[in-house]
């Protein structure tokens, strides 16, 4: 089987210090990946730098595309990677503010994807749109209502309506539970669950909140300091940690 | 179907002067189809761990654990979660969902995660959460607000949803009135007839003399059974 | 006006100028950065304009300013004395006389020539500006021809109005390619864009821009395809000429709110009249008074 993802030796530095170093892993269809560690671990760096965002020092990404099969991304055009980040690929961030247009009403958020990929037809696209909404429990009477007017969880869950629209392979998701109310946080879990298992994606997680990973992701990295110190099954980390590292994460949280 | 060789487990614990803690040195034994073995052994004994180290929830060190071919001690996340997936099940003491998912949906996802289409994971969820007495009303209602014995019945539901070759039951027994005790050991007794192969833990002595074929004392691959390694034990129960 | 060179701008700016006019010319729609000089008049006031036709004109040019259709408006009688004095040349306010052409926000009605240069005076150049506010952003989804935002702007007025409510400055794809602001002409003007036999330059001087469109350009207005692109005016005819094919401006004419609809180029306007068409106007006399 061919990994959808296969990173090998990302490095990024800035100046000397170190943003990751040497990090490899495969990313296999359908999987989740984790990502945890401290503020300033590197692991934002990482996901930046395996997004395109950020042109890493050294190392390959490779994706497995649907018409040319495993190709280096960082290798490819910039036309090509752009279409790539429009079509298969998908980044939600943690403010979704960074990941919407707040001028756009949440129709023509959702459908930006579409018509950037060739949709013309206004009544398709709004039909789309509409039907996303819903997929993403937001009232369709809302499609011609701003962002602006939107609470922090229905913001969250139109930038990921907003990504989802062309159907990609791979999802990016910088903290994307981060800042919301808990109870917002479970229904946003909840959700993201369900759509990863209904399209068979692939996501890697940045998160520092384990919680979120031990509900979402099949996989684990722990980062520190730039350098990934553990990586494996996500219950078998958070579990029985070996490092010194992700013992301490797992030990530091607070129990409920 | 489950085979285990020269298994043996350490926990090193880093931040406390790092100290080793040997906890299960060179197991071996095999669970053949359609047999059901009980792990025994007094409280601290390494049963939970073992059963654990079964499941790829525990690191093994060395020698290797063989489930349907995959030695789960060499193998790659990615092949331990399709295992789990499609061969190897597990009921814990614990039940651990996503907030707010109703019941059914609970008990009908690892149906649903095989690609079994809703209507019929939900038909199946339906009936064995009719078997095990869990009230309709409740089904619609995320089982987090459930009670202990609740939770267990539907954490059992859930494990028997799918029929997996192997199963791990981890105390499936406890605290469940007859009525459920009866309808758990019968659903045992199915799955040992259909030919899954079983490991279990179970504190109740005529639960285990009813459905295990055998048994296989962990202390005795416990070395020095102290005060330390009980306490690791527990420890890593209630982290996880 | 002999302390001034002819036609206001050093040779070396108008040199600096006309290649960028070139370069515009040969990459339809492409907006061609250049060094905007202070022009002896405020921004918005047409600079951009005014520095692209003193590049183009010549001695024995003819020169027309039109303002929003008409000759005859401050900023349309200001720009032509302004040429009239640093470069001496003749003005005309007949159309079909003129050889260069500079104008805000219209195209003449009357079909322009092959030998006649019409220039635009432009405010915003950039037609993803209003939904992309990152200069290296939109220049990025220029040269990548990312124009996928140009339709949510347009999916955002069928939203909002149940069609395309934008009705001047309506956003064309030159050539297949670049996607160009027309500058704030009606929407009713867009079709004339294309296919012209005359040369269009479109030069924003704040903006520090120069774009053009050659002779026989293929022009097409972005449009959905249940929602077509429609040049539209004012269901009226002239009050004065009685034309039913020409632009139309809304004229409030007393305190009573009596209006007239009556054509937006002055000059297509009296020609009519001068033919002897007659617009519902006239017949009663006071109105037309």
């Amino acid at each position: 089987m061919t990994p959808l993802l296969s990173v090998q030796g990302v490095t990024k530095r800035y100046g000397t210090h170190i943003g990751c170093a040497d990090v490899s892993f495969d990313l296999y269809p359908g999987e989740v990946m984790g990502i945890v560690g401290e503020s300033g671990s590197g692991k934002s760096t990482l996901l930046n730098c395996m997004a395109g965002h950020l042109p890493p020092d050294a190392g390959q990404v490779v994706f497995d595309t649907r018409s040319e099969g495993p190709k280096d991304t960082l290798a490819m055009s910039e036309p090509e990677r752009r279409m790539l980040g429009r079509t298969d690929w998908a980044f939600v961030h943690q403010h979704a503010r960074d990941g919407l247009r707040m001028g756009v009403s949440a129709g023509g958020n959702v459908g930006e994807r579409l018509m950037a990929v060739g949709a013309r037809h206004y009544g398709d696209i709004r039909e789309q749109a509409t039907d996303w909404l819903e997929r993403v429990e937001i009232d369709a009477a809302r499609v011609d209502d701003r962002p602006t007017t939107f609470s922090g969880g229905m913001q969250q869950r139109l930038q990921i309506a907003r990504n989802l629209v062309t159907g990609p392979r791979l999802v990016f998701m910088d903290e994307p539970t981060g800042g919301l109310d808990v109870s917002v946080q479970a229904r946003l879990l909840d959700l993201l669950r369900g759509l990863v298992r209904d399209m068979g994606l692939s996501a890697i997680i940045v998160t520092h909140d384990l919680a979120v990973v031990r509900l979402l992701a099949d996989r684990l990295m722990v980062m520190k300091s730039g350098h990934v110190v553990e990586a494996g099954l996500t219950d078998q980390v958070l579990d029985d940690p070996q490092h010194a590292y992700s013992q301490l994460l797992v030990s530091s949280v607070l129990q409920v | 179907m489950i085979c285990l060789e020269n298994v043996s487990k350490t926990f090193t614990l880093h931040n406390q002067g790092s100290a080793v803690i040997e906890v299960i040195r060179d197991v071996s034994f095999d669970v053949a189809p359609g047999e059901c073995v009980a792990l025994t052994g007094s409280s601290g004994a390494g049963k939970s761990t073992l059963m654990r180290m079964i499941y790829g929830n525990y690191l093994t060190q060395s020698g290797a654990i063989r489930i349907g071919g995959v030695d789960l001690v060499q193998a790659e996340p990615r092949d331990v979660i399709s295992l789990r997936r499609d061969t190897l099940g597990y009921v814990s003491q614990f039940l651990r969902v996503v907030p707010r998912v109703p019941t059914l949906e609970v008990v009908a996802e690892p149906l649903r995660a095989l690609g079994v289409p809703a209507e019929a994971a939900q038909e199946k969820a339906r009936n064995l959460l009719t078997q095990l007495n869990i009230p309709e009303r409740l089904w619609s209602l995320s089982p987090t607000t459930f009670s202990g014995g609740e939770q267990q019945r539907v954490n059992i539901a859930r494990g028997f949803a799918y029929d997996y070759p192997a199963m791990l039951l981890d105390e499936p027994t406890a605290s469940l009135d007859a009525t459920n005790r009866e309808v758990v050991l019968s659903l045992i007794e199915e799955a040992k007839a259909r030919g899954a192969a079983i490991i279990g833990i179970f504190h109740d002595e005529a639960a285990r003399a009813r459905v295990c074929d055998r048994e296989i004392d962990v202390s005795r691959f416990t070395p020095g059974l102290s005060s330390s390694s009980e306490a690791v034990g527990q420890n890593k129960e209630s982290a996880a | 006006m002999a302390d001034y060179n002819f036609a206001y701008l050093d040779e070396q700016t108008k040199r600096m100028i006309r290649r960028a006019i070139l370069k515009g010319l040969a990459i339809p729609g492409y907006q061609v950065p250049f060094a905007s000089r202070e022009m002896p008049m405020p921004y918005g006031w047409g600079t951009g304009g005014v520095q692209v036709s003193a590049a183009v004109l010549c001695p024995d040019d003819i020169f027309k300013v039109i303002d929003q259709g008409a000759d005859d408006t401050t900023n349309a009688v200001s720009i032509r004395a302004f040429f009239e004095r640093t470069a001496g040349v003749e003005t005309t306010t007949a159309t079909a006389e003129a050889s260069v052409i500079q104008t805000r926000h219209r195209i003449p009605e009357e079909p322009l020539s092959e030998d006649q240069i019409l220039v635009y005076q432009v405010p915003i150049p950039e037609p993803l500006r209003f939904l992309e506010p990152r200069e290296s952003e939109t220049r990025k989804m220029h040269s990548l021809e990312e124009y996928g935002l140009m339709h949510v702007k347009l999916y955002e007025d069928i939203a909002r109005h149940g069609h395309i409510a934008t009705s001047y400055a309506y956003p064309v794809k030159v050539e297949g390619r670049y996607v160009m602001d027309p500058s704030p002409i009606p929407k009713f003007d867009n079709p004339k864009l294309g296919d012209m036999a005359a040369i269009q330059l479109f030069g924003a001087g704040r903006e520090q821009r120069i774009y053009a469109l050659p002779p026989y350009t293929q022009v097409v207005s972005l449009d959905f395809e249940d929602h077509p692109f429609e040049a539209s005016k004012a269901d009226q005819i002239c009050g004065l000429c009685g034309a039913s094919d020409s632009y139309l401006d809304e004229v409030i004419i007393d305190d009573a709110g009596g209006r007239l609809f009556c054509c937006s180029d002055t000059d297509y306007c009296t020609g009519r009249r001068a033919a002897g068409h007659q617009g519902p106007a006239f017949p009663g006399s006071e109105v037309a008074a």
